[in-house]
């Protein structure tokens, strides 16, 4: 990490979650979890299926409201300070949903000029060009801003989504399972771009993935869901030493271990 | 955080223009100032810029130095903030090219060329409803020789959502229209002293023909679109498409099931109808005529013939079939995307609504001609 994008250490940290309790009726989903999410990091978020990761998301997005505790965006007490805060926090974040959620009847370029249309006062014409500029941000061709959303591979897609995400430059941006159903070689490519965003634009990234092979290619540290709260939170190399039993299955099972083996050869093969 | 709005100061020198950034130069400080900025800068070169005052600076306000031609200057200093080269050299990444225009017709020309468009398209329907009859029939044909192939629990189950389940309203609406018809034909035919002939009225009307048709209405609106619907969901889930991987055919298992379960239910449907239009003219008759039930009841199986009964009950299997045919149709026809679901469901319930028109205009011409 070059010094530029160091974690400012005045500053709050990108994401806090602080004693969070979920619940649906009767049945606790997270109880006191806590997540501190530091500047310029990128934090993949792991559990099983079914431990509540994406209810964990859709907590800290304002999507679902939790039965106690606290979620602070960029320093913003989520909720507590009125809607004009929260819209402000808002157009600082981004997020990229699992199947890019596009607004179907928009074409590409709209798809991505559309929080610019709602946040900003640019005329239509520089909207278009912002929108073709983050488009070509994302490796996708120029004509693809004239398509629509059906149209689209699956990981165009995604692109697009990121696109749309990256529109007002935000500073924390969420991830759902970005290579979820990506061959690997687009995975991978998809891993990449989403580095070098992170370098060129500052970002802070959390991810909810279940890629192996992204956890070790670019997190800084892994977040791991278990039992109703986050059991450990840490660089995946010291995760791999962790005992408790689920992150032992994870990343000693066959395929963590292909994954590491892999990381390892590539680091290898960078030196 | 606090916003700056975007601004910038130029101060003319031999050698060019010496350019001072103000304020926060992101997509939401900058406002209309991309246009201004641009179109002062034209035709001039900058010598120097100066970043002091600038507050923050996003991929927005980089795009606008990189299109005025000042982003190389900010490149070119030696002493620049890193974030601001970084975003110089992101905005100079292989600029986007424009997309071919398409070629823009006008006036007279495109409004023939849409209605040409329109034509084909509609012609396109008409066959492909054809097709879609032709694969129906082809279905049934094969279930009668094959009669395991039926599914007696989804037939019940669709004539119970969309047949019992409609009761209420159907008898809703058809009891107002008897309320209508009775109250317009009272206060007419009072002028002439005929207004007993309000019972003739009331009968022949709803059984002949408001029964069955506000019936089929009531069911195009409701039964067309839940199909459409249903069957387009499914489609878009690849339901349907796991179901032909399985070996059962889409046929027998969504559409078949709807169409009998209408064609059962909409005659029944029709009677009740009837039955609350009846209703809603005795009631009328009974406040505004002072015609005792039992008198217009007596009155209606004296002088209206059963026939018209026969004749609005003969209506409603066809109008069932149209109605279940055309909403499956349109819900095998969605691919993609929700906007499409969306316009297959509204083309479903127009579709339908038209047909029943259509269909009653010519059994009316039919059985006229017949004199019936």
């Amino acid at each position: 990490m070059s010094a530029d994008l160091a974690p400012d250490a005045s500053s709050a940290p990108a994401l806090e979650v602080i004693g969070l309790q979920t619940r649906f009726g009767t049945h606790v989903v997270h109880d006191n979890l806590n997540l501190s999410v530091r500047r310029g990091e990128v934090l993949g978020l792991v559990g099983a299926s079914g431990s509540g990761k994406s209810v964990l998301f859709n907590t800290i997005l304002g999507l679902l409201n939790p039965t106690a505790g606290d979620v602070r965006l960029l320093g913003e007490r989520a909720g507590a300070d009125g809607e004009a805060r929260r819209e402000a926090v808002k157009s600082r974040i981004g997020v990229l949903f699992q199947g890019g959620a596009l607004f179907s009847a928009l074409s590409v370029r709209d798809n991505v000029a559309a929080p610019l249309r709602e946040h900003t006062g640019l005329s239509s014409a520089m909207m278009a060009r912002l929108a073709d500029a983050k488009i070509a941000l994302v490796g996708l061709e120029a004509y693809a801003g004239d398509l629509f959303p059906a149209d689209l591979s699956g990981g165009m897609r995604k692109r697009v989504g990121l696109a749309r995400a990256l529109a007002l430059d935000p500073e924390l941006l969420f991830l759902d399972e970005p290579t979820a159903g990506l061959d690997p070689i687009s995975a991978a490519a998809f891993d990449n771009l989403i580095l070098e965003l992170k370098a060129a634009l500052d970002l802070t990234v959390v991810m909810i993935t279940h890629d192996l092979d992204s956890l070790y290619a670019i997190t800084d540290r892994v977040a791991v869901i278990a039992e109703k709260h986050i059991v450990a939170c840490a660089p995946v190399a010291e995760l791999e030493t962790s005992n408790h039993p689920w992150i032992q299955a994870y990343f000693h099972g066959p395929r963590g271990r292909a994954a590491e083996r892999a990381a390892t050869s590539a680091l290898k093969g960078a030196r | 955080m606090t916003k700056a709005p975007a601004d910038f100061q130029m101060v003319e020198t031999t050698q060019g223009v010496a350019l001072a950034l103000i304020g926060d130069w992101t997509a939401e400080g900058l406002q209309r100032l991309p246009e201004t900025f641009v179109r002062t800068l034209k035709g001039r070169t900058v010598v120097a810029i100066d970043t002091d005052k600038l507050g923050r600076m996003d991929t927005a306000g980089a795009l606008v130095l990189t299109q005025s031609g000042v982003a190389r200057a900010l490149l070119e200093a030696p002493d620049q903030r890193p974030d601001l080269r970084r975003l110089a050299v992101l905005a100079q990444s292989p600029s986007p090219v424009p997309p071919p225009t398409t070629q823009q017709i006008h006036g007279l020309y495109r409004l023939l060329v849409g209605l040409g468009h329109g034509v084909v398209l509609a012609a396109q329907q008409m066959l492909a409803n054809l097709v879609f009859y032709g694969h129906l029939i082809v279905a049934i044909g094969r279930m009668l020789r094959a009669p395991r192939r039926f599914r007696p629990a989804a037939v019940v189950s669709q004539m119970q959502r969309a047949g019992l389940d409609a009761m209420p309203i159907v008898m809703g609406t058809n009891f107002f229209v008897g309320v209508t018809i009775a109250f317009l034909g009272a206060g007419l035919l009072k002028q002439f002293g005929a207004s007993i002939f309000t019972v003739d009225l009331v009968g022949v009307g709803v059984l002949r023909e408001f029964a069955v048709l506000i019936t089929a209405v009531i069911l195009a609106g409701r039964s067309a679109s839940s199909f459409a619907a249903e069957i387009g969901a499914m489609r878009m889930n690849q339901e349907v498409d796991a179901m032909q991987v399985m070996g059962v055919d889409p046929f027998d298992a969504l559409v078949i099931p709807r169409f009998f379960g209408l064609i059962a239910m909409t005659p029944l449907l029709t009677f009740a109808g009837m039955m609350a239009g009846v209703l809603g003219g005795v009631m009328i008759s009974w406040v505004t005529l002072d015609l005792s039930p039992a008198l217009f009841l007596g009155r209606m199986s004296a002088q209206v013939d059963i026939r018209h009964f026969w004749l609005g009950i003969g209506k409603s299997p066809v109008m069932a079939m149209v109605i279940a045919a055309i909403g499956c149709r349109q819900g095998m026809e969605v691919g993609g995307d929700v906007e499409q679901l969306g316009r297959r469901v509204t083309q479903a319930v127009v579709q339908a609504l038209f047909a029943i028109i259509i269909i009653d205009a010519v059994f009316a011409l039919i059985y006229m001609e017949l004199n019936l």
